[in-house]
């Protein structure tokens, strides 16, 4: 049986527009059909807006990839449907192991909070994850929602518009014309769409490179993420392990700057290295190899008129902390709703100037501890190793020195804090962790979970406060009265006696007040939606 | 919070001074770097006032 990574789940056929008499224009183009295009399109048909993913292959992606998923991307599949089987599939670790040179220096626990549906994070192959994203797509696309995925098909030129784009698409029965209102470019880190349009991407090149093999093996290896400093099998470089479904290993191995790429990936030099790592005794199959150098870098702007960039496409950060894919899915989270209400004119055009603006501080973010954490793992001067060093060594006996150690800061949720979309926190005494900004903070709610309630549209969160079961201005926003005990109390009421939250379709805190004032409800809701500029 | 103490401060600063080159000898210019940069961090933990430290940073620095 053929890998899933090796099916073609959505090969060319030949779409309508090809033939069309005159060119057909389509309301959003997605181009890309890797984790970020998928939910943005699965994200947008929810909400009856007609996405066309195009994609020059019709697989899902070769090799492991992104491995580690968030809490935060979990929760947002869970309002795109397709949550569970990636949890039911993915696996749960809590431990983490530290080693320097011979010896472990300490372990970790993440111990997780309890009160959430899902957990801090799950390690899953890219290869799911795309592949249950494209099942959810197909499956919307069977009910008569207006999503579609186009393979075989490669966007070879673009002309920009005010009002629309222009493209010409390449496939195996030749190009044709297609016409997109919006364009999303979710092509990955090396864009052709940056590209075509000639847009800059700064940053910094990391003068290294690492040895990526998946690894099948019966191995009684714990469920645990491993990482060495310095190890004796890769000498004044690091190395990391980590479990995947499916006896997969993902191994990462350092292996500096001089090195012959194509040499280093055969696997008569992959197989001696594995082994002295893994152990001479120990039986596995490589899977899929690959070396990548890394970088941090991003788009001055991820908005261009019409046409808007996300996930790696706009910006690209060095794998440790799990930051690439985790942040792509946010952009898809921020990008979507707002992109639907000015597609249905219930939002002025500028609401899409706030994607721009709170996902460059996402990725601000990123680029900061992805960067930090590399120059920890891999240091750029003596004297840089020498700290390092120094607080590996003393962290197997001194526990200050841990908080130190940086082999990854893990990915967490971005709070939109200062963003023009928040209205002033009006609730000081209730928790910072669900202040303005902040991504809704789950917690158990009858049978179920808080965000369970909150699967579209604004939100209207009462705590001991009166207020009508809805209200329009512009849009519309529910009520969802929550009790004022238990955990959920314990974050969103905290020291206030009484809350209000309006809560933006992306499940991101927009106002909090600590009683119901029609006003002021009204313009936080014209704020969140761009229109009170 | 206070400002970083620049006048005189430790009793007895010839048997610091003493003790403190005394913990390097018979180390080699690379393990006395290693040692200097773990006694920093040592000591860094125990001031722990974020404020403090940066100003200790710029004045080794003779900023």
């Amino acid at each position: 049986m053929n890998k899933i990574f090796e099916t073609p789940l959505y090969p060319y056929t030949r779409p309508p527009d090809q033939d069309a008499a005159q060119t057909i224009r389509r309301r959003v183009v997605i181009i890309g059909a890797g984790p970020v295009g998928l939910a943005t399109a699965i994200d947008l048909a929810q909400q009856g807006i007609e996405a066309v993913i195009v994609d020059d292959n019709d697989k899902v992606s070769f090799g492991s990839r992104a491995i580690c998923f968030a809490k935060r991307p979990l929760e947002i599949l869970d309002r795109l449907g397709c949550g569970q089987p990636m949890v039911d599939k993915g696996v749960q670790w809590n431990v983490g192991k530290v080693f320097f040179d011979d010896r472990q220096v300490y372990e970790f626990n993440l111990l997780p909070e309890d009160g959430h549906r899902r957990p801090a994070f799950i390690n899953l192959q890219q290869y799911y994850f795309e592949e249950y994203l494209v099942r959810r797509a197909l499956e919307l696309q069977a009910n008569g929602a207006p999503i579609e995925i186009r393979g075989g098909s490669r966007v070879i030129a673009i002309d920009q518009h005010d009002d629309h784009t222009f493209l010409t698409i390449d496939t195996p029965e030749g190009p044709y014309q297609l016409e997109a209102d919006w364009l999303i470019a979710c092509d990955g880190a090396g864009s052709p769409t940056r590209a075509m349009l000639n847009l800059d991407f700064h940053g910094r090149v990391f003068e290294d490179n690492f040895l990526i093999a998946d690894v099948v093996m019966d191995a009684d290896f714990p469920t645990e993420r491993w990482f060495w400093f310095d190890p004796p099998f890769n000498k004044g470089q690091s190395a990391l392990l980590h479990k995947q479904p499916d006896g997969v290993w993902r191994i990462d191995l350092q292996l500096g700057w001089d090195i012959d790429k194509e040499e280093e990936k055969k696997p008569e030099n992959v197989i001696p290295r594995l082994k002295a790592m893994l152990g001479e005794d120990v039986k596995f199959d490589l899977e899929w190899v690959s070396i990548y150098t890394f970088q941090c870098r991003r788009m001055d702007r991820f908005r261009h008129g019409r046409v808007i960039f996300a996930g790696d496409s706009a910006h690209q950060v060095s794998p440790f902390g799990a930051r690439g894919a985790n942040s792509g899915v946010q952009d898809s989270d921020n990008l979507a709703w707002k992109l639907a209400l000015v597609i249905n004119s219930q939002a002025p055009d500028a609401l899409l100037d706030s994607y721009d603006t709170e996902r460059v501080h996402g990725a601000e973010e990123n680029i900061l501890n992805s960067t930090r954490s590399t120059d920890f793992i891999t240091p750029k001067s003596d004297t840089s190793r020498l700290f390092r060093d120094a607080v590996l060594d003393l962290s197997e006996r001194h526990s200050f020195a841990r908080p130190f150690v940086n082999s990854g800061r893990l990915s967490v949720p971005c709070t939109y804090d200062g963003s023009p979309l928040n209205t002033p926190d009006a609730l000081p005494d209730a928790p910072a962790r669900t202040r303005p900004g902040s991504p809704c903070v789950d917690a158990p709610l009858g049978n179920g979970f808080l965000l369970d309630h909150m699967r579209g549209g604004f939100t209207l969160l009462t705590l001991n406060a009166d207020a009508p079961d809805s209200i329009t201005e512009g849009v519309t926003a529910n009520r969802l009265d929550l009790p004022a005990e238990g955990q959920v109390a314990e974050r969103y009421l905290g020291g206030a006696a009484s809350a209000v939250y309006l809560i933006r379709p992306d499940q991101h805190v927009a106002a909090r007040f600590p009683t119901y004032d029609e006003a002021q409800i009204r313009a936080a809701i014209r704020r969140a939606i761009g229109a009170s500029q | 919070m206070t400002d970083l103490i620049l006048t005189p401060n430790i009793d007895g600063p010839d048997d610091f001074y003493a003790e403190l080159l005394e913990t390097h000898d018979g180390l080699t210019t690379e393990q006395s770097n290693a040692l200097n940069a773990r006694l920093i961090l040592i000591l860094a933990n125990h001031i722990g006032d974020r404020k403090v430290l940066s100003q200790a940073l710029g004045a080794a620095r003779k900023e």
